[in-house]
């Protein structure tokens, strides 16, 4: 048993390369190449074919991680179309953005001060709506009219939108003890 | 007389050569061993019929050494010879047992690495001891099963890190024991329980060992056994229980502090009383002390739920956390695998059962099910594989984030918890300083935000980088860790291709207590950790600026007046004052402030560089 580790993920797990995913399928072709390549099926072998099964399901691991998050999913269509997502330097975006997200913080921190877990409740339920609409826009805009700046945009909201959403839920298990 | 056997010719008489293997509960009370032998996986018994291994090593003055039951006995009259519960000082510094000692009448040492036990054969590391059990464990599977073994599957406790783990192989290859995989207890236990009734869908192992609590949430689909997310308590186990009955017969006995010996008699009574409460209503105590007081009572059931229901409330946390990990609610269950012999109190089933609206499975020896489900994986471990039936695939995770210590003691996580063995991810560092050419990196696991709240794992340094200035290196950090949970980490500095690696050794440093505490802190104090985060952010950006600053005014300081450069002097000054405080807002506004002020010098500055490129050049040779 081999695997081309040079192949894109979507060729690894024999999906299509789009951002619309047949999560079950995912799974299975997870599944099926483990059960091939993981380091159990060579446990009674020589160290260097120990060694190398370590590598291949590591990769196949990190493929699955990679394609099973919409988030780094999108990121990774991006990357394979030669587009930097540019997280760490590219901070632009539009004031309207920056403002709706200022807002939003700003309700997240009043809840959380108040130990408003209602309000925090409330909070997390309107953004995963929102998160839904954003990712319906990342779907269109990367499988139907291929606009990748325009992904790119979307990518960088749906992350200061996803840090916002664990920033809820840090704040939620803290009150809950 | 035996039949002859007769082969076809050309094909060997063995086309299937049966390679022996077992696994092994290594537990904190009793260790087992079992194997697989004509497809049904069964636990080996020493010579009279007992398949459990008192977890007791007995160091004798001759050199001899006991190990079981004989060593067991001893010891309430050879304390400190007779080892016990030796798995809580696996991986472990002196540091971290210092609550232990108070009740354990050990002789330790603190070690390299790990603390040591002074016995009447000298100096023994945990490792050592461990490596004994395993050793007696060898000895009887080979007498046993006819033959040396090709390796063994060595379970270990889902929640145990990195130097636990290692500390379990270490003494696994001291017993001559070639270790095919380190298994977590609540997935050996799914294994066997999985294959044994066909199960499919999303269960729950409830693992209460001697010492320790697991919870494991696993999804079975066709043949794989997926853990989704893994918790515990790293000091609750079935001692607890009898810690509280020794407690609460003291209190009502009405006797003087025992001595060693009569404590010991005491809490062996006790955790005979707790056993016996699980099949009767009501246990009677009837003990002559050597103090020559009598200790004459009853414990009836309820009282003994009473005053342990705390312990067992206690165990639910963990449940809860590993749902929430997997995303399910308890309705989502299909079933609840009980493991442990401490699962059998009544009032431990009743709390589960109420938990998960659902009684739990207990249809498997919960003291057996884990070295079963452990001797299933050995024999597909060492390539006994007959047919596709025998054909499954564990994916399990890892139970703590692993990570790095950064500026101001934060912890920059590099792998999540309840990540899918195995794994490897890298991160990018870069240098803090002009000219630079070794970086620190101080390996980490655990929750918490804050490097003093996690478990300190390994130190080490990348030598040799080129000195470039500061921010300019780019230093890649690799963790990897491999199906047995155990880490390797290095780092590359991308422009130079210098490297240094290590594999993790423990560098001990925090107590049992705080382990346990972990996973419980970094949620409930998140809070608290955010805003210290926030804090000690604004000071390392505090101090950048600076010494960025100071830096500046020691080179260019020649383009400010006397007036200009005092004004930044008192800047620096107060925003060293800042600095000091605790109120992260304020430095924040402070190094704003700061900036302003200097505005104009770095505005200088970058005049006169830019002025000094432009010497000697025309501006068209210039790309700009």
């Amino acid at each position: 048993m081999s695997i081309d580790l040079k192949q894109d993920h979507f060729s690894l797990f024999g999906l299509p390369r789009s951002y619309a995913l047949d999560e079950a399928a995912l799974e299975a072709a997870w599944h099926g190449l483990q059960s091939q390549v993981h380091p159990d099926r060579y446990a009674h072998l020589p160290d260097v074919d120990k060694r190398r099964a370590m590598q291949w399901a590591t990769h196949v691991n990190e493929g699955f991680r990679t394609l099973q998050k919409p988030l780094s999913r999108a990121r990774y269509l991006l990357e394979l179309a030669g587009v930097d997502v540019g997280a760490e330097t590219n901070t632009a975006m539009s004031p309207e953005f920056l403002m709706e997200q200022m807002e939003w913080r700003e309700a997240v921190e009043e809840a959380r001060q108040a130990a408003e877990v209602e309000d925090l409740e409330q909070l997390h339920t309107r953004l995963l709506r929102h998160a839904r609409a954003v990712r319906a826009e990342l779907e269109r805009q990367l499988d139907v009219e291929h606009d990748h700046a325009a992904a790119a945009d979307t990518v960088r909201r749906l992350m200061f939108i996803e840090k916002l959403q664990h920033e809820i839920d840090e704040a939620l298990l803290a009150l809950e003890g | 007389m035996a039949l002859l056997q007769i082969a076809e010719p050309g094909m060997s008489p063995e086309p299937h050569k049966h390679r022996l293997a077992v696994g092994i509960d290594l537990g904190t009370t009793n260790s087992l061993v079992a194997s697989v032998r004509n497809g049904i996986a069964v636990c080996l018994p020493d010579e009279s019929g007992r398949s459990m291994l008192p977890s007791v090593v007995r160091y004798h003055a001759d050199g001899s050494i006991e190990v079981g039951q004989g060593a067991l006995k001893a010891q309430a009259t050879d304390p400190r010879n007779a080892i016990v519960s030796v798995k809580r000082f696996m991986g472990r510094g002196l540091k971290d047992v210092a609550h232990v000692e108070a009740i354990m009448p050990y002789d330790f040492e603190d070690g390299p690495g790990m603390l040591r036990l002074r016995t009447v054969q000298g100096v023994k590391s945990p490792v050592e001891v461990s490596a004994e059990i395993l050793r007696a464990l060898r000895v009887r599977a080979e007498a046993s099963l006819g033959g040396p073994l090709v390796g063994a599957v060595i379970t270990v406790p889902a929640y145990f890190d990195d130097a636990q783990r290692q500390a379990t192989k270490d003494a696994a290859r001291l017993a001559g024991l070639d270790v095919l995989r380190l298994l977590n207890e609540p997935t050996a236990a799914a294994v066997a329980y999985g294959l044994d009734n066909a199960a499919e869908g999303v269960y729950a192992v409830y693992d209460l060992g001697g010492g320790t609590f697991d919870l494991s949430i696993l999804k079975l689909s066709h043949g794989v056994f997926e853990v989704l997310s893994t918790n515990g308590d790293a000091a609750l186990g079935g001692d607890d229980f009898d810690h509280r009955l020794f407690c609460a017969i003291l209190e009502r006995a009405a006797i003087a502090p025992p001595s060693l010996e009569d404590a010991r008699r005491l809490q062996m009574k006790a955790r005979e009383v707790k056993e016996l409460l699980t099949s009767c209503e009501e246990a009677p105590i009837h003990l002559r002390l050597g103090s020559g007081e009598l200790v004459d009572l009853v414990v009836t059931r309820d009282e003994f739920a009473d005053m342990t229901r705390h312990l067992v409330q206690k165990t639910l946390t963990p449940v809860r956390k590993a749902l929430r990990d997997a995303g399910l609610t308890p309705e989502e269950i299909k079933g609840v695998v009980m493991v442990g012999g401490a699962t059998r109190m009544p009032h431990i089933q009743r709390a589960v059962a109420a938990f998960f609206g659902q009684e739990p499975l207990t249809n498997l020896d919960p003291d057996k099910v884990v070295a079963l489900g452990a001797a299933m994986q050995a024999n597909v471990l060492a390539g006994n594989r007959a047919e596709q039936d025998d054909d499954w695939l564990l994916l399990d995770v890892i139970p703590l984030s692993l990570g790095l210590e950064t500026m101001g003691g934060l912890v920059e996580k590099v792998v999540p918890r309840n990540s899918t063995l195995p794994i490897a991810r890298a991160q990018e560092f870069t240098t803090f300083k002009d000219g630079q050419t070794a970086m620190a990196f101080h390996v980490v696991q655990g929750e918490r935000e804050l490097v003093a709240d996690c478990r300190s794992l390994a130190r080490f340094e990348l030598r040799g980088i080129p000195p470039m200035v500061a921010g300019a290196a780019r230093i890649r950090v690799t963790f990897q860790v491999d199906a047995d949970g155990l880490l390797s980490v290095s780092a590359r500095e991308m422009s130079s291709g210098v490297e240094a690696s290590v594999l993790v050794k423990p560098s001990y440093g925090l107590s049992d207590d705080e382990i346990a505490e972990m996973l419980k802190s970094g949620v409930e104090h998140a809070g608290d950790d955010m805003m210290l985060r926030a804090l000690r952010e604004q000071q390392v950006e505090a101090e950048r600026v600076i010494e960025a600053t100071e830096q500046a005014l020691a080179k260019d300081g020649h383009l400010l007046d006397a007036g200009e450069r005092a004004a930044i002097d008192a800047a620096i000054e107060h925003l060293r004052v800042l600095r000091a405080g605790s109120d992260h807002r304020a430095i924040k506004t402070g190094i704003d402030a700061f900036a302003r002020a200097t505005d104009e010098f770095a505005a200088r500055r970058m005049d006169n560089s830019i002025r000094t490129a432009l010497a000697g050049h025309k501006v068209d040779e210039l790309e700009l």
